[in-house]
């Protein structure tokens, strides 16, 4: 076979190597999006509501998956410390998941009850004020910052046409959901959920 | 998966591994018996004599890509991964986990068997149970109560002889596994601003101290039979039923300035403990149990 005729026509290279690195994709990502695995909620598990999903927000706007993932492995060593591990189901209503690449901090997949609401208002206010030796930055804004109401009833409508089941009322609703409420307030909402839906199948 | 799903993972794989070999044999052969003389060159010049020469694959190389190639196919056979077909060896992430997990749950059955049936203030001075308690507070307790168990703002300091919720053996493990929720009621519209002075002087002197304003002090004594008594006793020393805490120690939950003490009397307060029973599992809780128990027996709360 003669390479020299891909060598020269970098169009004919172009499209080929599409074609190569087509292939993992299409394989492993496209059979997922028609499978019910994948794309049913597990047990237990429901679309945000307002506020947790205005404080699901902050946690993507402050980038607090840049050091801490939502995704628990089935392997032992994470089992023993966070829980349960992680089901594909569990993050349906993720638009985009959390799963996180790197864990600076601990997994927060299962994090939801472990703590007190005052404990997370202290830790986010100054980490070091409950856990001495913490490298986790400061969030002392968010306790003094109001949320946006104005917008939550667009990012819902914006949820459902990616698929996650708000009815009307849930929309409607939205604004006067969270008005009042700081971004603190609906951060913690959001953590004090999660994993919370894993105790109707653990044990 | 379904039907079309698995003969599209399996057609797609298989597809792929018979186009890479093709590819290597195709692009490996013919080239080199006929050309002994010297290198092949793709027949260009460039620059009056810039050659480049067309050389065949090392064998080396190519080797070890028929060799990944047959890696492949041992792997689909024996792991998961060809469409819906399980591998011969059986194995999955879950079951590996299985497997990890009974192994480990089988060491800690046999360490924690030697702690059956001993009640916990046995366990509060067994060496090898405070070890290990030790580590688990560390790991499950320490991000509130601190490394040292003394607590902090709003966080109780365990070493306390008088817990908000009773230091007996069965009030700990409850409180560890099924957590507490602290409720003290906002007072500011029962007593009114000087009422809330006066009751923070009076709780401010409880302890033994001299009350800034002593005279706000006596005038808050009525006031805290009335008001505060119901839960913190007559005495101001508690009621672990209630979880009210003892007022005449000198533990404080939220600090013991006479401005946090009327900060509590005015808005109230919140406080919770989570439920750690279900994570943690019985022997764990009453591992820890037997932890926080040491670190004050009744010998010497007395």
């Amino acid at each position: 076979m003669n390479h020299s005729k891909i060598e020269k026509n970098v169009g004919l290279l172009g499209v080929l190597t599409a074609i190569v690195i087509s292939i993992g994709g299409l394989v492993e990502i496209v059979p997922l999006y028609f499978t019910g695995q994948v794309g049913e909620a597990a047990p237990g598990v429901k679309p945000y509501t307002a506020l947790q999903l205005e404080g699901r927000d902050i946690y993507l706007r402050e980038g607090c998956y840049n050091c801490h993932s939502q995704m628990i492995r089935p392997m032992r060593a994470e089992t023993e410390r966070y829980g349960h591990y992680s089901l594909a189901g569990e993050s349906v209503y993720d638009h985009p998941f959390q799963f996180g690449s790197k864990r600076t901090g601990p997994d927060l997949a299962r994090v939801g009850g472990r703590y007190s609401d005052e404990w997370h208002r202290a830790h986010l206010n100054n980490p070091r004020d409950v856990v001495p030796e913490s490298n986790m930055p400061a969030f002392p804004w968010l306790a003094k910052t109001m949320i946006d109401a104005e917008g939550t009833a667009a990012k819902m409508k914006a949820m459902r046409r990616v698929g996650v089941p708000y009815s009307d009322t849930d929309i409607e609703t939205a604004q006067a959901a969270v008005a009042g409420h700081t971004e603190q307030d609906a951060l913690i909402d959001y953590l004090q959920m999660l994993g919370t839906a894993s105790k109707t199948w653990v044990k | 998966m379904s039907g079309f799903w698995n003969l599209w993972v399996m057609g797609l794989v298989t597809a792929n591994l018979v186009f890479v070999g093709w590819l290597l044999y195709a692009t490996s052969t013919g080239k080199k018996d006929d050309q002994p003389a010297g290198p092949e060159t793709t027949g260009h010049t460039w620059d009056g004599d810039l050659k480049e020469y067309n050389n065949p694959l090392p064998r080396w190389w190519l080797n070890v890509f028929y060799a990944s190639i047959a890696f492949a196919i041992v792997y689909l056979v024996m792991f998961p991964g060809f469409g819906n077909f399980k591998g011969l060896l059986g194995w999955s992430s879950v079951g590996q986990w299985q497997h990890q997990k009974a192994d480990a749950d089988a060491i800690v059955a046999r360490e924690f068997a030697k702690f059956d049936g001993k009640s916990i203030a046995e366990l509060s001075t067994d060496p090898g149970a405070l070890r290990i308690a030790k580590n688990l507070f560390a790991a499950n307790c320490s991000a509130c109560h601190g490394s040292d168990a003394h607590g902090g703002k709003g966080f109780p300091n365990l070493t306390n002889p008088n817990l908000s919720w009773g230091r007996s053996q069965d009030a700990i493990v409850a409180t560890i596994s099924g957590g507490r929720q602290g409720v003290m009621p906002a007072w500011q519209d029962a007593l009114g601003a000087d009422g809330v002075v006066q009751v923070a002087n009076y709780v401010y002197a409880l302890s033994g101290r001299t009350a800034p304003d002593p005279q706000a002090a006596a005038a808050g004594a009525g006031k805290f039979a009335a008001v505060c008594a119901a839960c913190h006793g007559a005495d101001g020393k508690g009621n672990p039923l209630l979880g009210a805490p003892n007022l005449a120690d000198e533990y404080w939950i939220y600090g013991s300035s006479l401005q946090t003490i009327e900060e509590t009397v005015s808005h109230g307060r919140q406080n919770q403990m989570p439920a750690w029973g279900d994570l943690l599992g019985e022997q764990r809780v009453k591992l820890l149990a037997g932890y926080i128990y040491s670190l004050a027996p009744p010998s010497a709360a007395n």
